[in-house]
Parts: structure tokens; C-alpha cells; sequence
């Protein structure tokens, strides 16, 4: 009888740095065993053998940002049973989709002499307001061990369990103590995510939002608090990072960019279409 | 991997290398073949564009720090290293000496992970034959396995001194937001001397591996420093006489877009292609190697400069700093005590910060125009791939007539098997997407 058929992992990227798909490439101690028990058959930053699927789980990279990529991601969602966005370029848009609020063409004309030969959508924007997405490992990057219990739970047939709690309540297990109250360093901690491991707490920095808002965020609880000390701008600039454009962080970060970008044309385009 | 060819009206030859694998980042390769034989090569990257010198645009140092992480998830250490160092440069900040080797110790972690997962996992599949790293694990389990574990110990030391292996947060403007306590690096002390063992035989494999024949003399240009191996600082200099500071690159280059190409490409003033990397370092700096690193290059027999000439034995001298920045790592960790002063405070001031490291890939400079609040209004990235672009499609060029008259399958696999030579990082070159040269021949 014939070993049964092993799931096909895909692995393809978007506008994006690498470094979530690398961090498949990180579980050292199981890639060995991941390459066994599944057939990793499209992974082209580690792979020459190609394939265009079926898949039987594609993992995506990065947020859709040119024409081409409007277009792949529509192929790619058609053969895939199971798509899942990895990182914060591809759930919520990344860094780049701060350009969602400037005006793309000066930008792409700052960069570029000749911007005409370059081809880039007006807005960088996260797979789901393109394709539906079956799930989303939030992170900038993502964390290794809940990619590995992503798969660990498709292959034996349950739902993951990632954590939904924030940052805090990971940090106050930890027993760090808070950067917020005692040192007053402005942290996120509150309305973001977990899934870091409390991070940057434990370097004496305050949280910079890499997984995105947690569940029921309450940002404008906290940007009042923050207030208290800093400025509103310092505040809202807190939110315009790399998870910036999650509509829960939108409207601070798009008051962030305006207070930082004062001289460029201001459009606000809060879906993919073509620039 | 698939090529396909085809011949247009003009009776040119065009081959096509679909998208490139094993490489970070999407690009593919164009070759045309006129009549005459003449060749012409285009590297073509397809990624798409970020926008990440405007989107340092408005924000302070220590924002931009983690901003540029962001280019590259390979090298992140590497775009922090050129920033802090340009704006500690320009803000005139006092560095703790033992914050300076703790950043060396952090380059260390970035070189060995970058360097084994290039050695072991992309490239060395080329000279074994198989498609992947995975593939080649059912034959060669040791060696897949080996490269895991060395790249592993990169990823837990950057890990341990930045916070996690990819987008490390420790790095400030000043030094470290915390600098680790000595004991925090205790866990490393075995595992590198383990390592340091392991390295050096993997020197004494690669320089055994049969390389395709190619030579040429290539322009090199990399930092070179007084008493260190090239990374955090030093001159840059090129193996014909270049001496400038690292914040005068745009004294000998420039970036430009050819009108017919949609490329931004670094070139030296008189337009020749020049080679950065390890390769480069190893030639220019090889007096500057740890001893360990310099015997096991000694024991190969093969002279630092043949490195240099046949771009395939990069992964001789990717092996060699492998080696050097895991015992420079050991001696680092042995004598490391916690900085008197882990974060100097500094002032803003407007001016120009400009700076250039040695990343995993070669030479990285910054600029950033700042303005009197510390706010960037102005920002110029240029990542080792984009430097190389010219000298790879040059080499291309060179190679291509001893290749195209094979079956088509073996001279695809040949031919990317060149381009990963250069390592290249496409995901990194954020602002060119395509190339083209023209060819007088």
C-alpha cells in the first residue's frame, strides 16, 4: 500500500524583507522533521524544485503592493486549500503600507529618477482585502514556535492555539517589571498582541506594536494616558509603525504620518486599488 | 528552476532563467546572445519596491534604527550597525569601549547566521547536486545538520545581545537600551568552541568542493581597518588604491538609472563593476583574520588573492570569516564585561550622518541629512547587492559562452549557480528592480 500522501506546503512572499519566511528556516532543531512530515513544494528562497500547486497550505509573505501582485494573489488563493499570511506586512500591510497615506507617486519620484519605469500600486495592503485568508500569524516577525504549532495543528487536523491575550499579561508572568510605570517609557504593551514574549520590556524598551492590536484594543484609553506626559503627536506616532495601518492603529497613525510628511499632497486610500 | 529560450527576428538568442532560487528576494535573469555571439546579461529583480528612504523620512534615530531593520530580515543587524553608527558619528555621542565590542559581538552572531545559512543551506546544494538543503539531507544528513547548528548558534547570540535573531530591538542611538549581563552569555561559551572545530573543517570541505573553471581580476572594495577584521568601522579601500573615510563613499561612487533601464545601480566614477563581500574582505584584509581563520585559509592552500579570480570559491572565503566571526565570538564572550556606560544620552544636531559597515554581504552605506531635532529629512540606502549588480551581470557575460551550448536544464543550474556565488539579497537592493548593459561587442 502506498505511505499516504504528505500535506504540500507552499511558501511565496510579496513585498516583504524575508524575514518571516525565514524564520521557517530558524526551527533548526525541526526543520528536519517538518521536511518529513510535510512536502514543502514551492519555497523558492530555499528551494530550486518549484511547483504552482494545488497547495495544500500556502503561507504568505508580505503585503500586495504592485499590479502583478494584485493579480498572483487571486491565482495563488485558487490553488490553495488552506492560505495563511504570515507576519505584519501580510496581515496588516507592514511598514510600507504607511505610504497608503502619502501621496505615492512624489514618493516613488524621490527614489526614483526615472519613476515612470517603476511599477507599484498606490497602497501597500494586507492579503485579506484581496483574498479571504483561513488564518494569520501576526509579528514583525512572526514567532517561530507559533509557526510551529500552526502546522503542528493542521497536520493532525485541529485549531491552533495562539495566544490572544496583550503584551502585558505576558510580561507581568514574566515578573518584569513595567516600563510604563516605573520608568514612564511609553510602551504599547496594553493594546498589542502578544506573542514576542514581552520583548522589549525585558531590553528596557517600551513595546512597539510588532504582532498588532490585540482583541478589543482600547487605544484610545491609552493614547489619553500617554498624553498626560508627551504631546498628542509623539503619541499618535507611537502607532505608524509596523503594524501601523491594522484599523485598529489607522487613525492614529494616519494623524502620525500627516504631522510627519507637512510639505507632500495627502490621499487617503484605505483599499487595494491600483494607483 | 526553468529556463526557456527562444530567437527573435533579429536571430538574437534570448534565454530566460525564471524567478532565481535559494536567493533572498525575487529576480530572474535575462541573457541575450546576438549573432556575433556577443552576450548580453540582465539581472532583472522583480521586488517590489518599499519606499524605505522615505519611510525614514519625518522620524528620529532611534526610530529609524528599527525602520531599516525592516530592509532585510537576513541582515537587520547589518542596517542597524550603518545607522547608529552614522548618527553617533554626526551627534559626536562618547561609546563605551566594551559597547563597541558588544556591537562586534552582535555583527558576529549576524555574520555566522547569515554566513551558515548561505554555506550550508543554499549554496552548498549547487556543488552536491540537489535541489535543497532538505533534498540533500537524506544523503547528507551530517552536513545539513551541521549548518543548522552553526546557523542556530548565530540566531541564539543575536538572540541573547539584540533581543530575538530577526529585528533585534536592543540597538540605541548611544549603545544598548540594556547590554547583557555577562552571565546571559555563558550558555554560548561551549557551543562556540564546538562550533570554532566545526567551522574549520567546513573550510577544509568547501575548499575541496570542484569549482567551475572561471577567472578574472575584479575590481574589490571593502573596509579595512587598523587591527580588526572589517565590520563596524574602518576605510574604505579597493585593491587599487581607494583610501576614504566610511562616510565618503559618494566620493568614488554614485547611484544612477540608465535611461533605458529602470535600475538604480551603484558605479565607481570611471564606470567599472567592483565586487564587495566576502570574497572582497578576505583579499583585502586577510593580515586582519583571526589566527584561527587565517591557518585553516593557510591550510588550504589556496591563496587569498585566487579567491577573488573565481567567484565561485566564495564559499572558501564565506567559510573563513564563518570560522573568524566564531572565534572572535568565543574570545569576545570569554573577556566580555557589562559597559560602564551601556547608553551614552546625546544631543541632536543638523548635518549629514553618513557611515558604512561590512554586512554578511559586503559594504553597506548610509546618509541621512538630519535636521536640528534629530529628524530625518533626507535618506540614502545602499545595499551590497545593488554594488554587485554590475560586477555580477559582468561576470555573467564572461561565463556565459562556455555554458550556452549545454542542455538547457545543466546551463540554468550553472548559471544561477553563479549568481548565488555573489550571495545576493534582492529582498535588501529595495531600490533597483531591473538591468540592463549594453554590450558594444
Amino acid at each position: 500500500m502506498d505511505a499516504p500522501r504528505l500535506p504540500r506546503i507552499g511558501v511565496v512572499k510579496l513585498a516583504s524583507c524575508d524575514g518571516c519566511q525565514l524564520t521557517l528556516l530558524d526551527l533548526e532543531d525541526e526543520l528536519l522533521a517538518i521536511g518529513e512530515r510535510f512536502e514543502l513544494v514551492e519555497f523558492p528562497e530555499a528551494s530550486s524544485r518549484r511547483s504552482t500547486g494545488p497547495y495544500d497550505i500556502l503561507l504568505v509573505e508580505g503585503s500586495v503592493s504592485t499590479p502583478e501582485q494584485a493579480e498572483h494573489i487571486v491565482e495563488l488563493r485558487a490553488r490553495a486549500k488552506r492560505l495563511v499570511t504570515i507576519g505584519a506586512c501580510a496581515t496588516a500591510g507592514g511598514i510600507q503600507a504607511l505610504r497608503n497615506w502619502a501621496d505615492e507617486p512624489t514618493w516613488r519620484a524621490s527614489v526614483y529618477p526615472s519613476p515612470d519605469d517603476v511599477r507599484s500600486l498606490a497602497t501597500a495592503t494586507p492579503v485579506s482585502e484581496h483574498v479571504a485568508v483561513d488564518a494569520e500569524l501576526p509579528g514583525c516577525p512572526i514567532d517561530g514556535r507559533q509557526l510551529l504549532e500552526l502546522l503542528t495543528a493542521f497536520r493532525v487536523g485541529r485549531r491552533p492555539q495562539l495566544p490572544d491575550e496583550a503584551v502585558c499579561m505576558e510580561c507581568k508572568r514574566l515578573g518584569r517589571v513595567c516600563v510604563l510605570v516605573a520608568e514612564g517609557t511609553p510602551c504599547l504593551g496594553p493594546v498589542t498582541q502578544t506573542g514576542c514574549g514581552a520583548l522589549c520590556p525585558g531590553y528596557a524598551r517600551g513595546c512597539y506594536a510588532c504582532f498588532g492590536p490585540k482583541q478589543a484594543p482600547n487605544v484610545d484609553g491609552l493614547s489619553r494616558w500617554l498624553a498626560i506626559e508627551r504631546s498628542t503627536p509623539e503619541v499618535d506616532r507611537l502607532f505608524a509603525g509596523f503594524t501601523g495601518y491594522a484599523p485598529a492603529f489607522r487613525d492614529s497613525t494616519e494623524r502620525a504620518v500627516a504631522a510627519m510628511q507637512p510639505p507632500a499632497r495627502r490621499r487617503r486610500r484605505s483599499n487595494g486599488e491600483a494607483g | 528552476m526553468h529556463g526557456t529560450t527562444e530567437t527573435n527576428a533579429r536571430g538574437d538568442l534570448h534565454y530566460e532563467v525564471g524567478q532565481l532560487t535559494r536567493v533572498e528576494g525575487e529576480g530572474s535573469l535575462d541573457l541575450r546572445v546576438a549573432p556575433d555571439g556577443s552576450v548580453q546579461a540582465q539581472l532583472r529583480i522583480f521586488e517590489a519596491p518599499r519606499y524605505f528612504e522615505r519611510l525614514v523620512t519625518g522620524r528620529t534615530p532611534d526610530e529609524v534604527l528599527d525602520i531599516v531593520a525592516r530592509i532585510c530580515g537576513i541582515c537587520p543587524v547589518a542596517y542597524q550597525m550603518s545607522a547608529v553608527h552614522a548618527f553617533e558619528s554626526l551627534f559626536e555621542v562618547p561609546i563605551d569601549p566594551a559597547v563597541r565590542r558588544l556591537r562586534r559581538l552582535l555583527y558576529c552572531g549576524e555574520w555566522i547566521e547569515s554566513h551558515g545559512l548561505h554555506v550550508f543551506l543554499l549554496h552548498l546544494p549547487d556543488f552536491l547536486g540537489y535541489p535543497s538543503a532538505l533534498e540533500m539531507a537524506a544523503d547528507h544528513r551530517d552536513l545539513v545538520e551541521r549548518g543548522l547548528r552553526l546557523k542556530k548558534l548565530g540566531n541564539r547570540l543575536v538572540s541573547i545581545v539584540g533581543g530575538r535573531a530577526i529585528h533585534p530591538v536592543s540597538v540605541r542611538v548611544g549603545g544598548f537600551s540594556r547590554a547583557v549581563r555577562p552571565a546571559e552569555l555563558d550558555e554560548l561559551r561551549a557551543p562556540l568552541e564546538a562550533a570554532i572545530a566545526e567551522a574549520a573543517a567546513t573550510v577544509a570541505l568547501v575548499a575541496g568542493l570542484e569549482t567551475p573553471a572561471f577567472s578574472r581580476a575584479p575590481r574589490l572594495v571593502a573596509l579595512r581597518h587598523p587591527a580588526e577584521y572589517p565590520m563596524n568601522e574602518g576605510r574604505i579601500t579597493s585593491n587599487d588604491g581607494l583610501d576614504l573615510a566610511p562616510a565618503d563613499w559618494r566620493r568614488a561612487f554614485h547611484e544612477v538609472q540608465v535611461p533605458w533601464s529602470n535600475a538604480l545601480q551603484s558605479r565607481a566614477e570611471d564606470g567599472v563593476p567592483y565586487l564587495v563581500g566576502p570574497a572582497a574582505r578576505v583579499a583585502l584584509s586577510a593580515d586582519r583574520l583571526h589566527p584561527l581563520a587565517r591557518a585553516a585559509l593557510e591550510a588550504t592552500g589556496i591563496p587569498a588573492e585566487a579567491l577573488q579570480t573565481n567567484i565561485f570559491r566564495s564559499i572558501v572565503a564565506r567559510s573563513v570569516e564563518l570560522l573568524h566571526a566564531l572565534a572572535e565570538a568565543r574570545d569576545i564572550v570569554t573577556d566580555y564585561r557589562t559597559p560602564d556606560l551601556p547608553l551614552a544620552s546625546w544631543q541632536p544636531r543638523a548635518g549629514i550622518a553618513a557611515w558604512a559597515t561590512e554586512a554578511p554581504r559586503g559594504l553597506l552605506f548610509h546618509r541621512y541629512r538630519v535636521d536640528a531635532k534629530g529628524h530625518v529629512r533626507e535618506a540614502q540606502i545602499v545595499p551590497p547587492t545593488s554594488q554587485n549588480q554590475a560586477a555580477i551581470e559582468h561576470d555573467l557575460e564572461l561565463f556565459a559562452p562556455a555554458v550556452l551550448d549545454l542542455p538547457q536544464e545543466e546551463a540554468t543550474r550553472r548559471f544561477e549557480q553563479l549568481i548565488r556565488s555573489y550571495d545576493p539579497c534582492i529582498s535588501c537592493a529595495t531600490h533597483f528592480l531591473q538591468l540592463r548593459i549594453e554590450d558594444d561587442r
